[in-house]
């Protein structure tokens, strides 16, 4: 194999903090979005929505709404007869409950926003007015609105296929002889944690524009999709259509996180109406219903114990993990996706001996849930590190060095959960992460503080992620759809400016800039021109889209790679028209191929591509005209895990029970970091989340099972008021498993943050006696806690 | 999120406003006064609230005489369409100061620059500033009809869960708050900037020359369906001297004599103890102020 004529590791733009390519035409109103999106003749969709979580439907009149103004059509799922969407597990009965969603539902209704029919009107003031009008009847059960009541003997069945409400009951380790280690151990701490639901909430909300063209005999369907080549498929299966009569294709994206990653009912209903119609159908999903009848995420319980030696060391692990994933199964990762995550990686950055795992997903009359950034990693991180705090006071250790003495330091590292983690800076975070907050004064603030009547409190939080799964590590879970690889082709035209696709989707990740800085150094041209595509399922190869850190990780390797195979296409046509040997050339970083013995002899890409295209004839023997090259990517082995730490500084109020935090430092590492502005702001918007999950965020419901939280009077989500600073630290470990050596950057901030966030609210309360085990932590928490170590008044 | 059909009116002056009121009234229909919006749009938006007619009183010709403020005597009479905004930015007559004060606490930058004065006290929200300062100040609120003019006092004004005195043919035109309070505060505890508040507390001390409070006002907010006064708290201020411990009683006394709500944002002991809390920094604050402008 030849040298990499360029590796990419370190080059012109990669550790470069480029400017973000997609700002001047976001900051100045040029971007499209799907709602930006106008076509002649086009409807407006909304959908009949059910009030009630859990009754069966006995009878839809849409007469009424058929008589309102402006509206043109109404379906039902009578109307409509479109497939269901199905996601599965390879698994037995016994582990795995196979349940369906119907894109209306049919008979039964199972959680409060679950859409029943869609209406269709000129403007979408008539089409709420027609779902006003809307009358469906329905026979009210008693929904099962919580864990408790959904595994509670004689529970009412949300799925009849899903025995107990489970959907999945996986017991995925349980190392022999973990019992005695337990009983003989020198200390066994327990916690039991609960994370509340919460909303993803990318700024944009869901929507869709579906729209027939005769001419390409194909729908064009619209949309805001991480995954716009699984969109195509379920949409092809409901509608029971070819392929390649189905076009998906994603415009600018205001964010995903996660929810826009599963296929939603709503865009195969939309689709469905304007195949029927043969008319443009937008749908815009309004901010109360991406609150609450959208997909939600995290809520979820676990029973944790660990057992430790005197000296601090962790010697086993035993978890059960609860998740409460609401109605339905989510396209393609099922609901078993939180509970596999938790019990496969839950060891996490630790060096644990043995191990017991058993996971849940768990069916309950609540709107479904999607993998949210982070993807229960923040519960159970968050679970481990309370696990680590609680030993560490029980055992009289520093919180740092009990971390300390259990990190995983040497690697590769095969870890008691099957999974070999490659090199990370485990140890050095944590200890960066720690002396920041002594060179700055912090524990002396915190002595002080105390001295004087405040609560201030020191939290940590260490933890690594795995990114860049390949099929192998997906293979795992045992899905009946396997993501992994990722395709990319890369063109170069007459000028020397190149095109390269991805499968991966931006929204909002800032892949027009760090794609494009991968093809300009490994082709030696400016960034500027490069112009990266993704989201068109027509113009784009089958791709997996933008999950679980993939970008970076799978789909920019694809990319680094096909352009390396263009470099070498432009090396083989410029060693013939220069006169000598392929080997005996180079790219030589300024847009042309040069002799290595001879860097004096060069020629531009333009003349070569001059040749390639318009005097093919001059090509060598055998050589294809164009500049085109293609490449796979496929994660390798267990994937590459980037790892942090977080350090946090809390004030709780007495008074207001409010917690402030004082400050907030993330020391990271994702590898080669390709440009540090775009992590710094993946590191910050991850973190926001983080915080968002710790102190103010969560989706309740009532015993009737209707949700609170369907404005933002009531979902609290922070703003640029509530997050404070928070400085970001590269460390960079180079990934041996990815062409560029980057890991994956997405999602460590949204996992950090929780368990810093509590840890240091339990230090601030240290003095009271109560440790808090919940989030979010509400200032009544705080104030509770305060209240209950007063003096009686 | 798109509200319900209604009707828009856009009248040319006030008294073709009051008879535009008077006439839709009459035929029955429901009308709501348009006044900045910052409210009523999202209500309708969510088709909370459905009115089959809006008056929009914001492009009337003689909308000058409903707006800003005008010192008269020792009095400050605030036209009902002055925004937030403007009264934030106002050189306001000395006594006055705690109003440029209390405006922060009012949402964000664009709902203080729409929303207005009148319209906050009409919706008579519980948890409102306006309201919180109309008790604390003592506040006259001026409602026009056909019929004339009517002062409402603002102890009179607020009934229950967004239910005020004002009668469906009135607009409020100016609020008269009838003498200066150099000695005033308005505080409360959300968890976001530009919240509701959980709770939310008005206070106006009133101090003899002998350093003695002669009367006191404790308003709370989001302690009961509409802005209420703490007659328990306001006794243990008046006829003492102010001091650290002073405050604290008057906190525990408002907070004792409320039965506030339970729900996702505080529970009923939460809100109980919030009470508590802001009384004796409102008091502790306003106090403060004698320091600053002796």
């Amino acid at each position: 194999m030849s040298e990499p004529k360029f590796h990419g590791r370190s080059g012109t733009w990669v550790g470069a903090s480029v400017r973000r390519r997609e700002d001047p035409r976001l900051l100045t109103g040029q971007g499209r979005f799907v709602d930006d999106i106008h076509l002649p003749g086009m409807l407006h969709a909304q959908f009949v929505r059910t009030a009630i979580a859990h009754a069966a439907i006995t009878g839809i009149d849409l007469s009424a709404t058929l008589r309102v103004p402006g509206v043109v059509a109404a379906f039902t799922a009578a109307d409509l007869a479109v497939g269901d969407i199905v996601a599965a597990l390879e698994r037995p009965a016994e582990e795995f409950a196979l349940t369906a969603m119907p894109v209306l539902a049919r008979d039964r209704v199972r959680f409060a926003g679950e859409p029943v029919a869609i209406v269709i009107a000129t403007d979408p003031y008539a089409a709420e007015d027609g779902v006003d009008a809307a009358d469906v009847d329905y026979n009210a059960e008693t929904a099962v609105t919580g864990l408790s009541h959904a595994l509670a003997d004689g529970a009412p069945l949300v799925h009849t296929e899903a025995r107990a409400n489970t959907f999945l009951d996986v017991t995925m380790f349980a190392t022999d002889g973990i019992d005695a280690i337990f009983d003989g151990a020198d200390c066994v701490v327990q916690v039991r944690t609960h994370s509340g639901r919460q909303n993803a909430l990318p700024l944009e909300t869901r929507g869709v524009v579906a729209s027939w063209d005769a001419r390409d005999d194909q729908l064009l369907v619209q949309t805001c999709s991480q995954v716009p080549h699984q969109v195509r498929t379920v949409t092809a299966a409901c509608l029971g259509v070819q392929e390649r009569t189905v076009r998906v294709t994603v415009p600018d994206m205001g964010g995903g996180f996660g929810i826009k990653c599963v296929v939603g009912r709503e865009e195969i209903a939309v689709s469905a109406a304007a195949l029927r119609l043969r008319r443009p159908v937008k749908w815009i999903e309004d901010r109360r219903d991406a609150l609450t009848a959208s997909f939600l995420a995290r809520e979820q319980d676990y029973t944790a114990r660990a057992a430790f030696s005197a000296e601090g060391r962790i010697l086993a692990l035993d978890v059960d993990v609860v998740c409460d994933m609401g109605a339905y199964s989510c396209y393609p990762f099922t609901a078993g996706i939180e509970p596999l995550m938790a019990t496969a990686e839950m060891p996490g950055v630790y060096r644990v001996p043995a191990y017991r795992a058993r996971g849940r997903a768990i069916a309950t009359n609540k709107a479904p849930t999607a993998p949210y950034r982070g993807v229960s990693r923040p519960q159970y991180v968050m679970t481990m590190e309370r696990l680590m705090e609680r030993a560490a006071r029980e055992l009289g250790f520093d919180p740092v060095q009990i971390r300390r003495q259990n990190v995983i330091t040497s690697f590769p590292y095969s870890g008691i959960n099957g999974v070999t983690y490659d090199r990370g800076s485990y140890r050095e975070s944590l200890d960066l992460a720690e002396q920041i907050l002594l060179d700055e004064g912090w524990y002396g603030y915190r002595a002080d503080a105390a001295a004087a009547g405040r609560a201030v409190g020191i939290g940590y939080c260490c933890f690594n992620e795995r990114t860049g799964y390949g099929s192998e590590s997906f293979a795992k879970r045992r899905m009946t759809v396997v993501p992994g690889f990722d395709i990319s082709e890369v063109r170069m035209d007459l000028t020397g400016a190149v095109v390269v696709t991805s499968g991966t989707i931006n929204h909002g990740q800032s892949h027009e800039t760090t794609m494009a800085q991968l093809v300009a150094d490994r082709l030696g041209i400016d960034i500027a021109a490069v112009k990266l595509r993704q989201g068109d399922t027509e113009r784009i190869p089958y791709g997996w889209g933008t999950f679980a850190s993939r970008s970076i990780t799978v789909g920019g390797s694809a990319v680094a790679m096909a352009a390396t195979r263009l470099g070498e296409k432009l090396c083989l046509i410029g060693a013939h028209l220069l006169g000598t040997e392929p080997d005996n050339t180079r790219l030589d970083g300024a847009g042309g191929v040069a002799a290595c013995d001879d860097p004096a002899r060069r020629i531009p890409y333009e003349e070569i591509a001059d040749v390639a295209y318009l005097r093919s004839h001059l090509l060598p023997k055998g050589t294809d005209p164009t500049l085109t090259a293609t490449a796979v990517f496929d994660g390798v082995g267990d994937g590459t895990f980037s790892n942090a730490s977080h350090a946090v500084v809390v004030e709780c109020h007495h008074g207001t029970g409010a917690v402030e935090i004082l400050r907030y430092v993330c020391v990271e590492d994702c590898g080669v970091v390709i440009n540090p502005q775009v992590v710094d702001g993946q590191c910050r918007g991850g973190i926001a989340q983080g915080i968002a999950g710790a102190l103010f965020e969560e989706i309740t419901y009532d015993d009737l099972g209707q949700p609170t939280g369907g404005s933002f009077i009531d979902y609290k989500v922070p703003t640029a008021c509530e997050i404070p600073d928070i400085s970001v630290t590269h460390l960079q470990t180079p990934s041996e498993l990815t062409e560029s050596g980057a890991k994956g950057a997405g999602e460590g901030g949204t996992i950090g943050a929780p368990a810093a966030v509590l840890n240091a609210i339990n230090d601030a309360l240290r003095s009271t006696g109560t440790e808090l085990d919940r989030t979010p932590v509400h200032p009544q928490d705080v104030l509770a806690a305060f209240q209950r170590s007063d003096v009686p008044a | 999120m798109k509200p319900a059909p209604f009707a828009y009116h856009r009248p040319g002056d006030l008294a073709d406003a009051l008879d535009r009121l008077a006439e839709l009234n009459g035929q029955g229909e429901e009308v709501k006064v348009l006044a900045g919006g910052q409210s009523l749009i999202p209500m309708m938006n969510f088709r909370l609230a459905r009115p089959a007619h809006l008056v929009d009183i914001g492009h009337l010709r003689d909308r000058a005489k409903l707006s800003g403020l005008r010192p008269d005597g020792a009095a400050l009479r605030i036209g009902a369409l002055t925004t937030h905004h403007e009264v934030e930015r106002a050189r306001l007559p000395e006594g006055y100061e705690a109003l440029n004060r209390a405006m922060r606490w009012i949402g964000h930058l664009p709902i203080r620059t729409r929303g207005t004065v009148g319209g906050s006290l009409v919706h008579g929200d519980a948890t409102a500033e306006w309201c919180l300062l109309a008790l604390a100040f003592d506040a006259r609120i001026v409602a026009e009809s056909p019929a004339g003019r009517r002062e409402i006092l603002a102890q009179d004004m607020f009934h229950g869960f967004y239910e005020t005195e004002v009668e469906p043919g009135e607009i409020v035109t100016e609020i008269i708050l009838p003498a200066p309070a150099p000695y005033a505060a308005l505080t409360e505890f959300a968890q976001r900037r530009g919240d509701f508040a959980i709770v939310g507390v008005g206070v106006r001390l009133d101090v003899d020359p002998s350093g003695m409070l002669s009367s006191a006002r404790v308003a709370l907010g989001g302690v009961a369906p509409a802005p209420v006064r703490s007659a328990d708290a306001e006794a243990v201020l008046t006829g003492s001297v102010p001091s650290d411990a002073l405050f604290a009683e008057c906190g525990k006394a408002a907070a004792a004599n409320v039965s506030p709500p339970d729900d996702v944002h505080g529970s009923r002991h939460y809100r109980r103890r919030l009470t508590h809390a802001l009384v004796q920094a409102a008091c502790a604050q306003a106090w403060k102020r004698s320091k600053e402008n002796p």
